[in-house]
């Protein structure tokens, strides 16, 4: 069940979602095993900023009802050493590479770009537009017509596919894909985490509720994982509706079914994110299932 | 944000078997009560043998990820207490909806587990004895550890009272300390470590509990220049690498990735412990 997406040729139609799967670290934890038996058809790298980051301090997880919510807080070595010593072994992988980065203006992104297109190994770029806007404090991707401006400006940075991963925490997700399609994106990528919280119970961990709120050390995270599949239907529908560049649906995929249903709503390809830390080859299961029983009648 | 031996091949580090790629299933052979915790025991016949120190993510075949509140969702990480011809042992302690659904497992129920995850403990290089510390729960990991240290390997233990402390027995020849007194000295366990530390400072510390006692043993080694190979533990989503979830703060600025940096974290690379690196107390 080879597709084309964006002129890549990919063997089946499932990649991951960025920030789920660290290629590298795995390779610690299982060897070898991890290239010969790859999961995705496609990886994405998590995303990578300008500079480096720490991420959030701890806890950066909660365990909600069929779900996540995380605050990892993009942590990331910074696009120099990404470039460096990243790219070198996310080459050896057996499928191409999109590589996701995200930057608060538009010059930071046309910087993050134009050092992507010059690298080979990298077959594509996913931009991250849930980032708040230095200026405005508004997320870039939340605004159309900010979104549309950006992309426009940084777009001739890149020769290669351009995904835009929308964020959800928006009032209209498919006007959002529409101003990404104008701007020039070659493909739309969604759904993000939706923003979410959860308070501490009361004194675990020694933590006394007055203390703070809150449980997760950024404050607010989001949410992923089952939970959010019904949600994520109901945007990657919307937005295929509204856009005729290929969309990438991804929120709470488990199963070979689950994949069918964004397929069948128009996603092109389908990304598999917080499922895999259930099982880490579970997106393998999915594609071969999708290949034995073909889309459902 | 490094992995510890990154000059070290993957599957060539002896404290760092790797785990087959994918979940395996599992089936329960026995689980029994120990006092206040529980032994499950599982046959994992292709299992590679893990070090001292590893985990596994766990999660019980049936009822996970659709229970009353629809926890527990994710897997959880659980220390190989041993591993014997085969069969694998963790300990259990009940302490929320992921550990009491495993603590139900009976007899021939399936059980998904990856692993071998994460770095075990390191033997000692020099004619150091092995000072084994375990707070609670966090026993478990030493056992394995133990049977591998042998005659070499002094234990102390610390519990809150009697029926957790009846988790000692889990390891051969510990001094016990209880909260209460009702079992050993009353106090802490690192009121034992201090003592043996007095007698005795040529020594090497591997501890694993609650994050107020792996803190204490830190600083007490740190004070006396003792080397300590502190098993943390924080809340994990994935066990391998991917989340970026479990971080503990490096001492030089940075997190660790406990679940492939550790779980066994040289203490020398850490500065205090705060309350999200260790077992629940
Ligand atoms: C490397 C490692 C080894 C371990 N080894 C062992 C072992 O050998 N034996 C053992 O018994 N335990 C071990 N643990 C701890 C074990 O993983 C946890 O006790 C278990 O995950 C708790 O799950 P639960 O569903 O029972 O409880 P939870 O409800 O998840 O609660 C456990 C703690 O997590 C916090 N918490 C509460 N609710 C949530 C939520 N919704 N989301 C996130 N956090 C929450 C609270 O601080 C609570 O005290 C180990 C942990 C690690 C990381
Ligand atoms: C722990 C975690 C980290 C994530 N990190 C990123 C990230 O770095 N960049 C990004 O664009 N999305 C990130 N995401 C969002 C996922 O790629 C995906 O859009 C979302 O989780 C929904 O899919 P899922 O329900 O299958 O996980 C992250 C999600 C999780 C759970
Ligand atoms: S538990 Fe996911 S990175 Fe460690």
């Amino acid at each position: 069940m080879s597709v084309d997406f964006c002129g890549l040729r990919l063997a089946h139609p499932i990649i991951n979602g960025s920030g789920t799967f660290d290629a590298i670290g795995a390779r610690h934890a299982f060897g070898d095993a991890l290239h010969s038996a790859f999961p995705f058809a496609a990886f994405v790298s998590k995303t990578i900023t300008l500079a480096p980051r720490a991420g959030n301090p701890p806890p950066r997880l909660w365990e909600a009802q069929a779900g996540l919510i995380n605050s990892i807080g993009l942590p990331n070595k910074g696009l120099e050493r990404y470039m460096s010593e990243d790219l070198p072994e996310l080459a050896q992988l057996p499928v191409p590479l999109i590589t996701n980065v995200m930057g608060s203006t538009a010059e930071e992104i046309a910087e993050l770009l134009r050092a992507c297109d010059t690298r080979k190994e990298i077959a594509a770029v996913e931009l991250n537009v849930s980032c708040p806007n230095v200026h405005t404090g508004l997320d870039i991707g939340a605004d159309p017509a900010q979104l549309e401006r950006v992309l426009r400006s940084v777009r001739p940075a890149l020769r290669k596919p351009l995904i835009v991963k929308l964020t959800p925490n928006c009032a209209d997700v498919a006007e959002c894909a529409r101003a990404a399609q104008e701007g020039g994106a070659d493909a739309v990528s969604l759904i993000n985490t939706l923003r979410a919280m959860a308070l501490a119970p009361a004194g675990a961990h020694g933590r006394e509720r007055s203390q703070s709120l809150a449980w997760l050390g950024g404050g607010t995270g989001g949410l992923s994982g089952a939970a959010v599949r019904p949600v994520a239907l109901a945007q990657v529908a919307a937005v295929a509706r509204r856009v005729s560049i290929p969309v990438v649906g991804m929120g709470g995929v488990q199963s070979a079914a689950h994949a069918h249903q964004f397929l069948a709503v128009g996603a092109r390809l389908v990304a598999v994110g917080t499922e895999s830390f259930r099982d880490p080859a579970v997106a393998s299961r999915i594609a071969s299932q999708l290949d034995d029983e073909g889309p459902p009648t | 944000m490094t992995v510890n031996n990154p000059t070290i091949p993957a599957g060539t580090d002896p404290s760092r078997p790797l785990a087959p790629f994918g979940r395996r299933l599992l089936t329960v052979t026995a689980n029994k009560p120990l006092g206040a915790y529980r032994i499950l025991h599982a046959a994992d016949p292709d299992g590679p043998a893990p070090a001292a120190g590893q985990f596994a993510m766990l999660a019980a075949a049936e009822r996970w990820g659709a229970g009353e509140d629809e926890r527990p969702y994710l897997p959880r990480a659980f220390s190989y207490a041993r591993w014997v011809a085969g069969e694998a042992q963790f300990l259990l302690e009940d302490v929320g909806p992921g550990t009491h659904r495993l603590c139900e497992l009976r007899e021939g129920d399936g059980l998904w587990v990856l692993g071998p995850l994460g770095r075990g403990f390191t033997a000692p290089k020099d004619a150091r004895r092995a000072l084994l510390v375990g707070g609670g729960v966090g026993i478990a990991p030493l056992a394995g550890w133990q049977d591998e240290l042998g005659e070499r390997a002094t234990v102390l233990l610390g519990f809150r009272d009697r029926a957790h402390a009846a988790g000692a027995a889990l390891l051969g020849d510990a001094l016990v300390a209880s909260d209460d007194g009702s079992v050993g000295r009353h106090g802490l366990v690192t009121d034992l470590l201090r003592a043996e530390l007095d007698r005795d400072a040529h020594a090497g510390v591997y501890a694993c509990g609650p994050p107020a006692m792996l803190e204490a043993v830190r600083a007490l080694c740190a004070a006396r220049a003792i080397p300590a190979q502190l098993a943390l533990e924080a809340g994990m989503a994935c066990g391998f690498g991917a989340c970026f979830g479990c971080v503990v703060p490096k001492r030089d600025g940075g997190y660790l990735r406990i679940c492939i940096d550790g779980p066994v974290v040289d203490a020398a690379q850490l500065d205090r412990i705060g309350e999200h690196a260790g077992s629940p107390a």
